[in-house]
């Protein structure tokens, strides 16, 4: 009954989700404040719907109602409380309902936005949310037509298959609701960009609209990335944390060209300028989260994180997608301005973010082209290909590593105009700690170039981030800075903090990839080995059982220099799903994480025999992960970076966005 | 599934080369071989039976002294090209490795003679103060 009821608010939403999109046409092209209400009004209840929807199906696999499909394959009676909840997400068809949610929210807020009595004379946030029900009218049709959350079997089986036992984990629970809010959030800054395009609507209006939600999208994607590839470390159990795999090159995607956007738009909003380019990038991030989905969910890429491979479903996806590109490029040909923009020097912020953009939009086309090339080669030539790591690290890193180079200096040029290299004087002393930090790396550390530079990189960044501060705080002197600090306002935290990010992420990335160290040791019971420059001793295996799993546990004592220490991997059966997982054990040591996992008996039981006697011995895999925690702290300070860049935006409301900077400049002088 | 071939990852049981350097060079060409019956994964990572026994083939040819170069031919040859995950530059392959340099040096152009006219409007105007 609950299922035939979240289908009716389904349908119940999709309808309302068509009237939000038509009235709210109608109140642009009339002008009309009372039909801007209904649409309102529409768009407030289509998000209503679509959350009891989701409520109806979480509701279905709290109860475990087996006669739905969904529920019947991804649920068991005996999995935890919070893994049914989050199993409605973890699933094609949830996945879905969620995204259709997550565009009625952005739609309603978008909607919610528009000045009541019809102010602004574009009609821009009017316009922008009957776009963005365009897009949850196309999604809740492929919902509906090709992917129901709540068909029904019959007859409805007995027992259900589980949830994935490698996605019951906490960042795995919340990891796609945050995705999707980057996702879909990438949908309204696309809707920004027609509903601008449509209006011809100044391109700064628009720009300043857009902002926020790219801050807001872009900052969620960077979190749900980061969750990815952290529950990636400690899950998979290999000690990697980004393989370059189709599904997370999907998600990746999206984010270089939103991190282009967010900067592009910066100078649209500012300046008037690069108005065009910001349109074609608003465009081409949806279109990309889109693709990701196509990638992700057709099955014409093969990858281990891909679910729910289908086709048909394939061809639907990828209808929306030409939908969306075509006609979003369509609209740019026929309203593009073509307009230049306010002129400006080559050394100048605005050059030096051209540059950025084409970064990242070349890096970007690197990993579209990169992970599309397989299907090319074959259709091209009939040869087979696969395009891995090697490829995307001898690729990427050399463009990543220009743009961290380039960055700070783009921070401390002036707009329009070449004031003299005299500005970068400052960062002098950051290039100097950047040969002292790669110099003590070599010589201190025997680390490897890549370790070494990317050392250098990081000192180099967050020297910038530190000159950045102390230009905003404005003080003479760095003390005095550090006095007024409090008084930099959070739109200025934003780059300090998203560059300083990227500085600690660079030192991590690079000295874990190449500094990484593992060792396999073979233990019986009683027995110490050495592994990874610590002792290890096996005191115990035990045995367990877990709510839908039966548990293997080791019980090492582990003496690492001066410390010791208790470590515990455990090895899991998943007995309804019929999947072993290992939980490994990670121990930080000083910035250095020590990550043990647990792997099958070898000898007397079967497996090869190794060891002469009868005694089973336990293989451990022992990883020694230097800096791990600066690749997801570092990722984690630039989600901040945008976040705070949106919160202090909506704080201020509609004052000048110059504001800030003046202050501080007043400060200075 | 997919668990079974993570979980076996793990537990490898070859044994390294007993040279670090040679193991070194074994580890880094793991990464390069991509497992023949997983989704896209290297060997390094995947537990599969073949896995197993493609990271000793691996071993064994550097033990008996081939050049990587040569252990990569071997691989495309017994499996076919898609098994190598740094893909071969040759025909389309030397478009996919150019495009990156060739993108950024044609956009680089592009944005100077575009930035060059802009300049030449803004040499007259006061630096905003901002």
């Amino acid at each position: 009954m609950i299922a035939e009821l979240g289908l009716l608010f389904t349908c119940a939403a999709f309808a309302l989700s068509i009237g939000q999109a038509l009235l709210l046409t109608q109140a642009a092209r009339k002008g009309d404040a009372a039909l801007l209400a209904s649409g309102r009004w529409a768009a407030g209840l289509a998000a209503v719907f679509a959350t009891f929807a989701l409520l109806a199906l979480i509701a279905g696999f709290l109860r475990s109602d087996f006669s739905l499909a969904v529920v019947a394959q991804n649920s068991h009676p005996n999995k935890p409380l919070i893994y049914k909840i989050a199993g409605a997400w973890g699933n094609h068809e949830g996945s879905m309902l969620m995204w259709c949610l997550v565009a009625c929210i952005y739609g309603f807020a978008a909607a919610s936005r528009a000045p009541k009595d019809g102010r602004d004379e574009s009609w821009l946030d009017a316009r922008a949310a009957a776009v963005q029900g365009v897009i949850a009218t196309l999604s809740f049709a492929y919902l509906i037509f090709a992917s129901n959350p709540f068909a029904r079997l019959d007859p409805a089986p007995l027992r259900g298959g589980d949830l994935n036992p490698l996605l019951q984990d906490p960042a795995l629970a919340i990891h796609p609701p945050l995705l999707y809010m980057g996702y879909v959030g990438m949908s309204v800054v696309y809707s920004y960009a027609i509903a601008g395009l449509w209006s011809r609507a100044e391109p700064k209006a628009w720009a300043k609209a857009a902002r926020p939600w790219a801050l807001a999208a872009w900052s969620f994607l960077t979190i749900g990335i980061t969750l990815g590839a952290y529950w990636a470390y400690y899950e998979l159990g290999w000690g990697g944390w980004w393989f370059w795999d189709p599904v997370e090159n999907a998600s990746f995607m999206p984010w270089l060209a939103g991190a282009a956007l967010i900067h592009s738009l910066l100078v649209t909003e500012r300046r008037g300028a690069f108005a065009d380019w910001s349109a074609i990038l608003a465009i081409a991030c949806f279109s990309l989260s889109l693709l990701g989905a196509f990638l992700v969910r057709s099955g014409i890429i093969t990858s281990v994180h891909a679910f729910a491979l289908d086709p048909a479903r394939g061809v639907w996806i990828l209808g929306l997608l030409g939908l969306a590109t075509f006609g979003g490029f369509g609209l740019y040909a026929m309203r593009a301005r073509g307009e230049q923009g306010e002129p400006f020097a080559m050394v100048s912020k605005e050059g030096f973010l051209l540059i950025n953009n084409l970064v990242l939009v070349v890096a970007c086309a690197t990993v579209l082209l990169g992970t599309l090339f397989p299907l090319i080669s074959e259709a091209v030539t009939g040869a087979t290909a696969s395009v891995g790591p090697p490829y995307f690290n001898a690729t990427f890193g050399p463009l990543l590593a220009l743009g961290l180079i380039l960055a700070p200096a783009g921070v401390l040029l002036s707009w329009r105009r070449h004031i003299g290299l005299a500005a970068l004087r400052p960062l002098l002393g950051g290039a100097a700690l950047a040969v002292v930090f790669a110099l003590a790396a070599i010589i201190g550390a025997s680390a490897p170039w890549l370790a070494a530079s990317c050392a250098a990189l990081a000192a180099w960044l967050l020297w910038g981030a530190g000159v950045d501060l102390h230009r905003r705080a404005g003080g003479k002197t760095v003390g005095e800075s550090l006095k007024n600090v409090r008084r930099v306002p959070l739109r200025g935290w934003a780059g300090v903090l998203a560059h300083a990010g990227l500085g600690v992420f660079a030192l991590g990335a690079g000295v874990e990839t190449s500094m990484r160290q593992e060792t396999t040791i073979a233990l019986a019971v009683g027995e110490t080995g050495e592994a990874g420059g610590a002792k290890f001793r096996l005191d115990a295996v035990e045995t367990g059982e877990g709510p839908n799993y039966y548990i293997d546990r080791a019980r090492l004592t582990v003496t690492d220099g001066a410390d010791q220490y208790e470590m515990a991997p455990e090895r899991r059966y998943y007995w309804a799903a019929r999947t072993p997982t290992t939980e490994v054990a990670i121990r930080d040591t000083f910035g250095s994480d020590l990550y043990v996992a647990f792997g099958e008996p070898v000898g007397a039981s079967g497996g090869k025999v190794e060891a002469a006697d009868d005694k089973p011995r336990w293989r451990f895999r022992v990883n020694r992960n230097p800096f791990v925690g600066f690749i997801f702290g570092g990722s984690a300070l630039i989600a901040l970076g945008g976040l705070l860049g949106l919160i202090g935006r909506l704080g201020r409301g509609a004052s000048p966005a110059r504001a800030p900077a003046k202050t501080a400049e007043s400060v200075k002088a | 599934m997919i668990g079974a071939i993570i979980l076996a990852a793990v537990m490898g049981l070859e044994t390294p080369l007993a040279d670090p350097a040679a193991e070194k060079r074994a580890q880094n060409l793991f990464m390069e071989i991509k497992c023949v019956v997983c989704q896209g994964e290297p060997i390094a990572q995947s537990g599969a039976e073949v896995a197993a026994d493609m990271r000793i083939r691996v071993r064994e040819e550097i033990a008996a002294g081939k050049s990587d170069a040569a252990i990569r031919s071997d691989f495309a040859a017994r499996y076919g090209d898609e098994v190598l995950l740094r893909p071969s530059a040759k025909g389309l392959g030397a478009f996919l490795w150019a495009f990156p340099l060739v993108a950024f040096v044609i956009g680089a152009l592009a944005l100077w003679r575009n930035a060059a006219s802009r300049s030449r409007r803004a040499q007259a105007l006061d630096p905003d103060p901002d």
